[in-house]
């Protein structure tokens, strides 16, 4: 985004503010109009893979092999009647969808795209956005308790104590790839891993290979993300075949479309952090002078994670709800500190 | 500090929800997520099968028996057809019986491909489920290609049948042997095994052999918690008694007796025995006679009152029935497993949590047609 305000500077709107303003705007606007995409592909992809699991087509109606399935069925919510039970706290509905998207569309303030491509370069860019994604919690509490049904009030229990308990873990998997980055940057980290400890390059450089540890850590990272985007086998907040829909029960139309939005999206922030903490970032797996651009390698990273949390969800049953706070708190958090100090010894003495 | 108030909750699950198995509504009393005692509300989908049978001629009532038990309508079928032939007193020909269980036993495999691809639903895996109903799909082609219907057959008639069954269904029928054997244990690999499922479902709901027996329990519910009955062996019936085949029970590989996980893997090995069966029948069965051949003209059974029980999917089917010397029965009364099995589930599920409570109805497998009637 600092080319972006480059551009307008040198184009001639000379005072700072006002080309940061705009190109603030168009950042935005990007990646709202990358986030709709994503998830077009990212839902069409679960489809597919799910059809394809579950010896079936998936959807085949709509365009080439079903293509324009999902655009058509983004129309069909856009076009719903808008629907707010009578006896919802009105505000508080209404609000929560706005509030879990927010705490996922700041993330990407932070997030890179490729090398370059990032709203804003934070030198404490993990950090800011381990920080930002909690605000999810508050939008499902919220849409849990508004709704004023009990299902719902189930749902947003359920995730309050779900988000809050695998926060833990993922941070602490995340910190992990810090400490052998040495930085909170986001650019920094993918750089530190461009050659890593052994000099080799490509693939060898990458933090998940550098010390096994960390190799551990990237499964308790994938885990631990996939209950912090609520999926299959940690989808309790919605759970459909005990709660309805879960927290978002009551919502309709484009409401309910955001949380849907919302929840690929976490999928993808998913798939890049753990690509950028432990899986190169956008650098190349082959070693050697390879042009391939920097983006393709972070979005087929990314893709790979997300097609692992996809896997997940047709494959296991859910959890109930003590087990996974049994699953966080006796076995991945002991093992996330163990990593912890694991990876301090090894940084230390190797 | 002023202590806080706390109070139960009322929750009503249904009869609108996902994992009722139909219009079934359950009155919860939670304390957070927590059940402390469920009561189930039945009635929505009452049809009055009862009076309906009172007004309508004996062949006339398979139909309606067909609408039940949806999910095992042939064995419905099975069990009237034997109670009205016993109040008769005739004898059916051999191909008749051979057929006849070839479809109850085809039947129960359907049956319970549904209650085990429901219950992965209810667990929340989802995959199961689909395979369930591919394989379910397949059973439904082998009765579509004998009597047209795929849900509500009125195949199996007082003395008889009501078509033959065609040119190579015998084939088609070992075909769909040959593919479903060894399904199964792509079924374990996917569902039974998996730590995530037996986590979910052994040691919960447990429901002792004691219990099961005063609540009525039945069918491979009440096998589940270890006790060895089974109608087809301990009181044969149709030609059962001609087969090698073995009563399944359930075992402590996961957790203890009569816990939610035995209940569902009673039902997958069943389905491995109902092959069996299916494949020595098939064997068997003779090449000639008229399926229709003791079918009565008119069937006006002498006064008097008839108690017949059979082994359904789902449990005992009893069928009582009382003939005034007419052409319609007086009154035929069902005793549906179902109904008894639910009857259970405030005594093992109250305890669990929510989740569990989905569960646990999931492995009773209830069918609301037959519990409503």
């Amino acid at each position: 985004m600092q080319g972006l305000t480059h551009f307008f500077q040198h184009i001639g709107i000379s005072s700072a503010f006002w080309s940061f303003f705009i190109a603030t705007i168009i950042y935005g606007v990007f990646v709202f109009t990358f986030l709709a995409l994503f998830a077009l592909v990212a839902v069409y992809l679960e489809r597919k893979v799910s059809g394809h699991m579950q010896d079936r087509l998936g959807p085949m109606r709509v365009g080439w092999h079903g293509l324009l399935q999902t655009v058509a069925d983004t129309l069909k919510l856009l076009a719903k009647e808008d629907i707010i039970p009578r006896n919802a706290d009105r505000l508080l509905f209404v609000l929560a969808p706005v509030v879990l998207f927010l705490g996922t569309y700041m993330v990407f303030a932070a997030l890179p795209f490729g090398p370059g491509i990032i709203g804003s370069d934070l030198n404490v860019g993990l950090f800011y956005i381990i920080a930002v994604s909690s605000l999810v919690v508050i939008g499902i509490i919220m849409a849990g308790y508004s709704s004023n049904n009990k299902w719902s009030l189930y749902g947003g229990m359920r995730s309050a104590a779900q988000i809050i308990s695998y926060e833990i873990p993922v941070g602490l998997s995340l910190i992990i790839g810090v400490m052998m980055s040495s930085s909170l940057h986001i650019g920094q980290m993918v750089q530190a891993q461009a050659t890593g400890l052994w000099g080799l390059g490509g693939i060898f450089g990458w933090n998940f290979i550098q010390n096994p540890f960390a190799f551990i850590a990237l499964f308790v990272y994938v885990v631990a993300g996939t209950a912090e985007a609520n999926r299959t086998p940690f989808d309790l907040p919605e759970a459909e075949s005990e709660l309805v829909a879960g927290a978002f029960t009551e919502y309709s139309g484009m409401r309910w479309a955001f949380f849907f939005l919302a929840e690929y999206a976490n999928m993808w922030v998913v798939g890049v952090l753990g690509a950028v903490v432990f899986l190169g970032g956008w650098n190349s797996p082959i070693p050697g002078d390879v042009y391939v651009p920097g983006f393709v390698w972070l979005f087929a990273k990314a893709f790979g994670i997300v097609f692992l949390q996809i896997w997940a969800r047709w494959t296991f049953p859910r959890l109930r709800v003590d087990q996974l706070m049994v699953t966080s708190w006796k076995y991945l958090t002991p093992i996330a500190f163990f990593n912890l100090v694991g990876v301090g010894f090894w940084l230390l003495l190797i | 500090m002023r202590d806080l108030r706390t109070e139960e909750m009322t929750l009503n699950m249904g009869p609108q929800h996902p994992s009722t198995h139909g219009v079934l509504r359950l009155k919860l009393r939670t304390d957070g997520e927590v059940v402390t005692s469920i009561e189930p509300i039945l009635g929505y989908l009452h049809r009055c099968f009862e009076k309906h049978a009172e007004n309508l001629e004996y062949p006339g009532v398979v139909p309606f028996v067909d609408r039940c038990d949806y999910l095992a309508s042939m064995n419905n079928d099975h069990g009237y057809a034997m109670a009205v032939e016993q109040l008769l007193g005739i004898e059916v020909p051999e191909r008749v019986e051979y057929i006849r269980v070839i479809f109850a036993e085809l039947q129960r495999i359907a049956s319970h491909l549904v209650a085990f691809g429901t219950f992965g639903l209810d667990v929340g895996a989802f995959t199961p489920f689909l395979y369930a109903f591919r394989e379910r799909e397949k059973i439904l082609d082998l009765f579509e290609m004998t009597c047209g219907a795929r849900l509500l057959y009125n195949y199996i008639w007082v003395g008889g049948l009501s078509h033959d069954i065609p040119p190579g269904f015998v084939e088609k029928a070992y075909e769909f042997l040959e593919y479903f054997e060894p399904k199964i244990k792509e079924y374990n690999d996917l569902l039974t095994n998996n730590k995530i499922f037996i986590e979910r479902t052994a040691d919960v709901g447990v429901l002792p052999a004691d219990v099961a027996i005063n609540y009525g329990v039945t069918g491979p519910q009440l096998r589940a918690s270890g006790v060895d009955w089974d109608l087809r062996r301990d009181e044969p019936y149709s030609i059962y008694d001609r087969f090698d085949w073995n009563v399944v029970t359930g075992v402590e590989d996961m957790g203890v007796l009569g816990d939610c996980w035995n209940r569902y893997y009673v039902k997958i090995l069943e389905m491995q025995e109902s092959a069996r069966i299916i494949r020595q029948a098939l064997d068997r069965l003779p090449v000639d006679g008229d399926v229709q051949a003791a079918v009565p003209r008119k069937i006006r059974p002498p006064e008097g009152a008839l108690y017949f029980r059979s082994e359904n999917p789902r449990g005992e089917l009893g069928y009582y029935i009382v003939s005034d010397g007419g052409t319609k029965p007086f009154r035929v009364k069902m005793r549906s497993p179902a109904l008894s099995n639910l009857g259970v589930i405030d005594e093992i599920g109250a305890g669990w949590l929510v989740a569990d409570v989905v569960a646990i109805l999931g492995s009773l497998d209830i069918v609301l047609g037959e519990i409503d009637r």
